[in-house]
């Protein structure tokens, strides 16, 4: 299956090779598709593709790294 | 008669036919409609507007449905009232409220994106509507769902407030719990939405659902008499309707309904969840996401997806952006019953406390125009105010003690 997330890097997970590492230790497909990294925070759009349960222990693997991740939609849940 | 040209990525500009997606394939930019203005340029007149019936559709050329719309067909055209004792509360000279606490039928302005939503969603074929949303959103779906004759799924957290399950659940709406952390609440409904075949108003047809919010801005500029105010103040979530009342600006002055005004639009946003005045008051463009915790729950979006088009018009305007504590939004909320006899939820109290605070800094000018946009009914967030009332006194059923009551009111 395919996901297109957000990832939001914060001041000490943004010079990390967070991707790499991701695609390295995980049987994951990452695709770049936006990203726009500054001194502070980084955020990028990217497209992940593998088995679900690859992909759940990928993203909650991002997580630990501090890595915010999100669907491209962002928050969908409104008031 | 549709103008509607494309929907086209906000981002790299690659347009798009008219169908129900709303993220660019190639970057992942937001989609937006765009319009063939040329075509309207004489035949959308004043006049012609002021003779159709008064709701958010005497816009319709405006919003991207073709023809008639078939849900919401009675929705928005909500007052404009004159405050003129909060303007000397507030030491202004023309203040106005936008009052869509009263917006049918449920009470909030998310009527107005629903009934676009909803009838492209009909056009487009699909007879399931869908959302995930913690209050009014639910309830205006579930709503304007049922009118419609429409099956309808409304996504919540699974420890939701009984209240705002049934503001959604009277209408017979499918409501699904979910459990989890708020971050996998998101994405569950971000994939739902992605696999099965339902208009999910504020994901795959989303691009449609955020033009509603243009309505607002027609209106509000029509009862001011053809004119546009110098100043509007604007509730923030994910920041879609500031976008849109600037764009519903532009659009009248391109089509020549009313002059430009220079507008400047104005953010307010709850400082427990301000990702996006934060970002204005920083001056970058960056939007840090947050953890939301605030009372102004239908503003309480964390990673608001509009935020940097909000940042964007609002630095664009000369205009500026702040947030207001808990305790704030709860004396504004007191203040605006008090003085207009409006009862707003607490993104009224939002709102009307950012106007009150950005007076005080001197940001709006006290001279010129203001127009408050109040988006949703006290009613719905009674728990809020609770404790800030007055309890009422206790006398026994005589006059004499009436009396004594009066006369410590300075009765006679």
């Amino acid at each position: 299956m395919k996901l297109r997330l957000y990832l939001t890097f914060d001041e000490s997970s943004v010079t990390k090779p967070v991707i790499w590492q991701l695609g390295r230790d995980f049987d994951i497909v990452t695709n770049i598709r936006t990203a726009e990294v500054k001194e502070h925070m980084g955020l990028v759009g990217l497209e992940l593709e593998g088995d679900e349960a690859t992909l759940n222990a990928g993203i909650a693997w991002l997580k630990t790294q501090g890595v915010q991740v999100e669907p491209i939609e962002q928050d969908v849940i409104e008031g | 008669m549709s103008i509607v040209r494309a929907l086209k990525c906000r981002e790299c500009g690659q347009e798009y036919p008219i169908e129900p997606t709303h993220v660019c394939e190639f970057c992942f930019g937001p989609l937006e409609v765009v319009y063939d203005y040329d075509k309207l340029q004489g035949k959308l007149t004043r006049e012609l507007i002021a003779s159709r019936p008064q709701t958010m559709w005497r816009y319709k050329e405006l919003l991207p449905v073709d023809g008639d719309p078939t849900v919401g067909a009675q929705n928005g055209f909500t007052p404009l009232v004159r405050a003129r004792n909060l303007e000397k509360a507030l030491g202004v000279s023309e203040l106005y409220i936008k009052n869509d606490s009263v917006c049918y039928p449920t009470l909030s302005f998310k009527d107005r994106v629903v009934s676009v939503a909803l009838s492209k969603a009909v056009e487009f074929g699909f007879t399931t509507v869908a959302c995930a949303s913690t209050g009014n959103l639910a309830g205006s779906v579930a709503a304007n769902a049922a009118a419609a004759g429409l099956a309808s799924y409304v996504f919540i957290p699974h420890d939701l407030e009984q209240g705002k399950i049934l503001g959604a659940g009277i209408f017979g709406t499918k409501i699904i719990g979910i459990k989890g952390a708020y971050d996998d609440v998101n994405r569950l409904c971000s994939e739902v939405a992605g696999k099965y075949g339902w208009a999910f108003v504020n994901v795959n047809v989303r691009p449609f659902y955020a033009e509603g919010s243009k309505s607002l801005g027609y209106e509000m500029m029509e009862q001011l008499g053809w004119r546009a105010p110098k100043q509007v103040v604007v509730p923030m979530a994910s920041g879609s309707l500031c976008t849109k009342i600037d764009k519903s600006i532009k659009e009248f002055v391109k089509l020549g309904l009313i002059e430009d005004a220079g507008t400047r639009m104005f953010g307010a946003q709850a400082t427990g969840c301000s990702p996006i005045s934060r970002s204005v008051k920083e001056q970058t463009d960056l939007i840090h996401p947050v953890k939301a915790d605030t009372i102004a729950k239908s503003l309480a979006i964390g990673n608001p997806a509009d935020g940097f088009y909000a940042n964007r018009v609002i630095r664009d305007s000369g205009g500026w952006a702040e947030d207001v504590s808990d305790a704030e939004v709860v004396a504004a909320m007191k203040l605006l019953a008090e003085t207009e006899g409006i009862f707003t939820e607490t993104a009224g109290g939002v709102t009307l406390g950012v106007t009150k605070k950005l007076i005080a800094q001197g940001k709006l000018n006290r001279d010129e125009s203001i127009v408050v946009c109040v988006t949703g009914n006290g009613l719905k967030t009674q728990e809020a105010v609770l404790e800030a009332i007055t309890p009422p006194r206790i006398i026994e059923a005589n006059l004499k003690d009436f009396d004594q009551l009066a006369a410590a009111d300075g009765v006679a």
